[in-house]
């Protein structure tokens, strides 16, 4: 299927999304042939041919059966197709462990890449073929798109907001980044690489640039950057990576989820994290007072995905 | 036939501006909507001319990227809110709804009046914002609309105006198909295209407010600084696209019900049969509307909505396929045994059908989760509603055009131009169209400037189908303009039409009727010998 539309998906997530592809437009088909091939036989065979037949059509008003019919199946149709059309989407929404996390924040018009080992680039990423990758999506100025055709999936880059998606090249390869949000004159040309490296050369790649130095000699790997933020930022004053303060602990928070003051429980993930930071009051968990100010001013998107990054580390 | 051949040019007769400037006659009111809308979708199709010329090359050649997004926008806007919105429901709508139903006017005649004129209003304001033009997209999605440059309060305003008129119109239609049916019109022997003028105006008059409050919420955002979807100052980007598309996807059933209703006219006419279904037809009118008010998230599947949500609104968007396959269905059977011809409201009308079909079903490729995450902001969603609001609703709408042109004008078309005019359109239609679905598919983004070369080949055999469909449709305007000039003399029931609106003179008088007709059957009839003759 892909071989002919598109071209070859680049990964197992993508086949699967070809399958649904290829399911609907056989289905479509078959009543693309039904209806338009009996719009036309009808036309031709039912044109006038006397006049004097014009009165004398059959007076068929309806069929109850028959609309029962044209009621009934449709609405099976729709609900298989939505029903394999969920069931490959949750597949794509839920990436598998061990990703290798990725964050991306985009602004007019380019992609900014930070790895977590503190390197950076801009419009290109790379990693290992093979391994499923996590984008940490972000946008600074205005809605951006992160569309990878190869893959089948998008997402938007939302200011304010952390959205996330996973891939897994199957094999290496140039894979090309699309903006699919417009974002003003430079839209059109706002494009980034996944460059999927065989293992061996990814680590070659890896182990090539400098990373991990204090702040000033080179890259800060984020976590570092993490760590020393919640520290200059009075973080631990209320917080303890371990044990209630004012403020919830940090350790084993990633992932967990978390019950808020009116009962209902939340996931703790990355957007969870950021929220919790830039605006402390919208969700209170249980048993705690609201009483911490934003930091949503006061620390750059940098710091605040350094802070989540460390809080994702203290397992 | 009532129709009198002594009035001459019935209620065209008055001449000069003011005569139309102040009339309350709801036929003249909607000429005048007819003129407005048909001349912005004129314009409007220059931009998109515009716009694929200079998608000929991958790289910029004609324009600037930021010029390319300005036509896009205006081509957007324009389209759907001075011409796609209004120009069934406010145009045809005016005219024959009051004739459908057997009354002398609607409901509301000064309001009627006032409602295209806050309609002028709106445009006016929209060509103002021209000094700086939007460069957002149709859509207006913040923070960008709320940080560029261009007229975007100046637009939003406009807009404003023209929901105000839109909502006043479908007011005025509610009540005037309840409160001004003529005697012995039941709700059962309505004509279709009421049922589907009914379903737009509840939806016109619910949702269109919504727009309102959102486009007054931005105004406020830019001028004032007030932060409701800028998240800097504490707003969500995600709120407005919430706001704007729970009015926006209702209003693409406000832009296709009528022209449904209208295809649900011509067929049985021209098929010499009863309409198959009527009941399943009318209400399944009612049932789009209700369903399309619940289906507005599956825009935003890539939104950050959770995966839930994006669940149930993509359930729910299914259920839309239904009440609308069982309309096409019910077309084709009307089909069955009948004696058809094929006048070019007939060809219209069966375009229609081919068309929506196909614009149909590519739906669920677009309500399917896993494909929308494919498909959403690529070529495939342009082809898609091109399809269906392109190929259904302005099908429907040159059907409408050609069906009651002797009705509304007094004027016969040449029969012969307007096939060809016809053949033009379908060719170039699907052409164009049609090849966006494969470039969509193969992944490019729409709203793209400029492009990488591997889409090149599509991109010009789009633009070639494009002047092909502006060929089509300057000869129908030409035919148009040729009738209106020295069209032979229409009867007043040419189509040998059973529905009220036939059985005034051709142009019909200024009170439509001599005496309001009495109703005693549904106006489907066709096929037996005490039907009207061949």
């Amino acid at each position: 299927m892909g071989e002919i539309l598109s071209f070859g998906a680049a990964s197992g997530q993508a086949a699967r999304v070809d399958t649904v592809f290829l399911m609907i437009l056989v289905i479509g088909g078959f009543f693309f042939v039904l209806t338009q091939g009996l719009l036309i036989y009808f036309a031709v065979k039912y044109r006038r041919r006397r006049p004097d037949r014009d009165n004398e059509t059959p007076q068929i008003t309806g069929d109850y059966l028959l609309e029962f019919f044209w009621i009934l199946i449709p609405s099976i149709v729709v609900v298989a197709i939505f029903y394999y059309g969920w069931l490959v989407y949750a597949d794509l929404r839920i990436p598998p462990a061990g990703a290798t996390d990725v964050y991306v924040n985009a602004r007019q018009w380019m992609y900014e890449v930070r790895y977590t080992d503190g390197r950076t680039a801009i419009n290109e990423i790379h990693v290992p073929a093979g391994k499923p990758v996590r984008f940490i999506l972000s946008a600074s100025d205005v809605l951006h798109g992160f569309y990878l055709p190869d893959f089948r999936v998008k997402m938007d880059m939302i200011p304010g907001r952390t959205t996330t998606l996973w891939v897994q090249p199957d094999r290496p390869g140039r894979y090309p980044i699309y903006c699919t949000v417009f974002c003003g004159a430079g839209h059109s040309n706002m494009t980034a690489n996944l460059i999927a490296l065989p293992p061996a050369e990814f680590a070659q790649w890896e182990a090539g640039g400098e990373r991990g130095g204090p702040e000033g000699k080179g890259p800060e790997a984020l976590a570092a950057r993490g760590e020393r933020i919640m520290k200059s930022a009075g973080c631990l004053n209320c917080h303890a990576v371990e044990g209630k303060k004012i403020g919830p602990p940090f350790k084993g928070l990633f992932g967990s989820r978390v019950t808020l003051e009116d009962g209902t429980t939340v996931a703790a993930d990355e957007e969870y994290l950021r929220e919790s930071i830039t605006d402390p009051g919208a969700k209170i968990v249980k048993g705690y007072q609201n009483m911490m100010p934003t930091f949503k001013t006061t620390l750059s998107t940098e710091d605040v995905n350094g802070l989540v990054e460390y809080i994702k580390g203290l397992k | 036939m009532t129709g009198n051949p002594e009035t001459g040019r019935g209620y065209l007769a008055e001449r000069g501006w003011r005569s139309w400037a102040y009339t309350l006659d709801h036929k003249r009111i909607g000429v005048m909507y007819l003129l407005t809308t048909i001349a912005f979708f004129l314009v409007g199709g220059v931009f998109a001319l515009l716009l694929r010329l200079e998608l000929l090359s991958p790289q910029a050649k004609y324009f600037s990227d930021h010029t390319y997004n300005v036509f896009f926008t205006l081509h957007g806007a324009m389209m759907i809110f001075l011409f796609i919105i209004p120009a069934i429901p406010s145009g045809l709508g005016n005219f024959f709804i009051p004739m459908h139903i057997g009354a002398r006017d609607v409901a509301f005649p000064r309001l009627n009046l006032a409602s295209y004129w806050v309609f002028v209003a709106g445009f006016l304001v929209v060509l103002a914002s021209l000094v700086s033009p939007m460069d957002t997209g149709w859509t207006f999605y913040t923070p960008y609309s709320a940080k560029t440059g261009a007229a975007v309060a100046t637009l939003s305003f406009g807009i404003f105006l023209i929901g105000m008129s839109s909502i006043l119109t479908g007011l005025n239609f509610i009540v005037t198909i309840h409160k001004l049916r003529a005697p012995g019109m039941s709700w059962h022997r309505l004509p279709l295209f009421i049922w589907g003028m009914y379903s737009t105006s509840i939806i016109q008059v619910v949702a269109t407010p919504v727009v309102g409050v959102t486009f007054l919420l931005l105004a406020l955002e830019r001028l004032v600084g007030v932060a409701f979807f800028d998240p800097a100052k504490g707003g969500d980007p995600v709120l407005f696209q919430h706001f704007f598309w729970f009015y926006s996807h209702p209003v693409v059933y406000v832009m296709i019900l009528p022209a449904m209703g209208i295809v649900s006219e011509v067929i049985p006419v021209f098929s010499r049969k009863p309409i198959f279904g009527y009941a399943a037809i009318a209400y399944s009118s009612l049932a789009i509307a209700f369903i399309g008010f619940l289906v507005w998230g599956h825009h935003m599947f890539t939104s950050a909505m959770s995966p839930l949500a994006n669940a149930i609104f993509s359930f729910l968007t299914f259920f839309v396929a239904v009440p609308t396959a069982v309309k096409v269905f019910n077309w084709i059977a009307t089909l069955y045994k009948g004696s058809i011809t094929f006048e070019s409201p007939m060809l219209y009308a069966l375009t229609f059908i081919f068309l929506f079909i196909i614009g149909g079903l590519t739906g669920p490729f677009l309500a399917a989760l896993s494909t929308n995450v494919q498909l959403h902001d690529t070529y495939f969603v342009v082809a898609h509603f091109h399809y269906t609001m392109m190929g259904g609703t302005v099908m429907g709408f040159f059907a409408g055009l050609h069906y009651w042109f002797p009705k509304m004008t007094g004027k016969m078309l040449n029969e012969k131009v307007a096939r060809i005019a016809w053949a033009l359109v379908f060719i170039g239609f699907n052409v164009t169209f049609f090849t966006m679905f494969i470039v969509g598919t193969r992944g490019m983004p729409r709203r793209y400037a400029e492009y990488v070369p591997k889409f090149h080949a599509e991109n010009v055999v789009s633009t070639v189908g494009s002047a092909i469909l502006a060929l089509g449709i300057l000869v129908m305007m030409w035919n148009f303009v040729q009738g209106l000039r020295k069209g032979a003399r229409a009867p007043g029931n040419p189509w040998y039409a059973l529905s009220l609106e036939w059985q005034s003179a051709s142009p019909p008088e200024t009170e439509n009727f001599h005496e309001v007709p009495t109703v005693t059957a549904w106006p489907y009839g066709y096929g037996t010998p005490k039907g009207p003759p061949a």
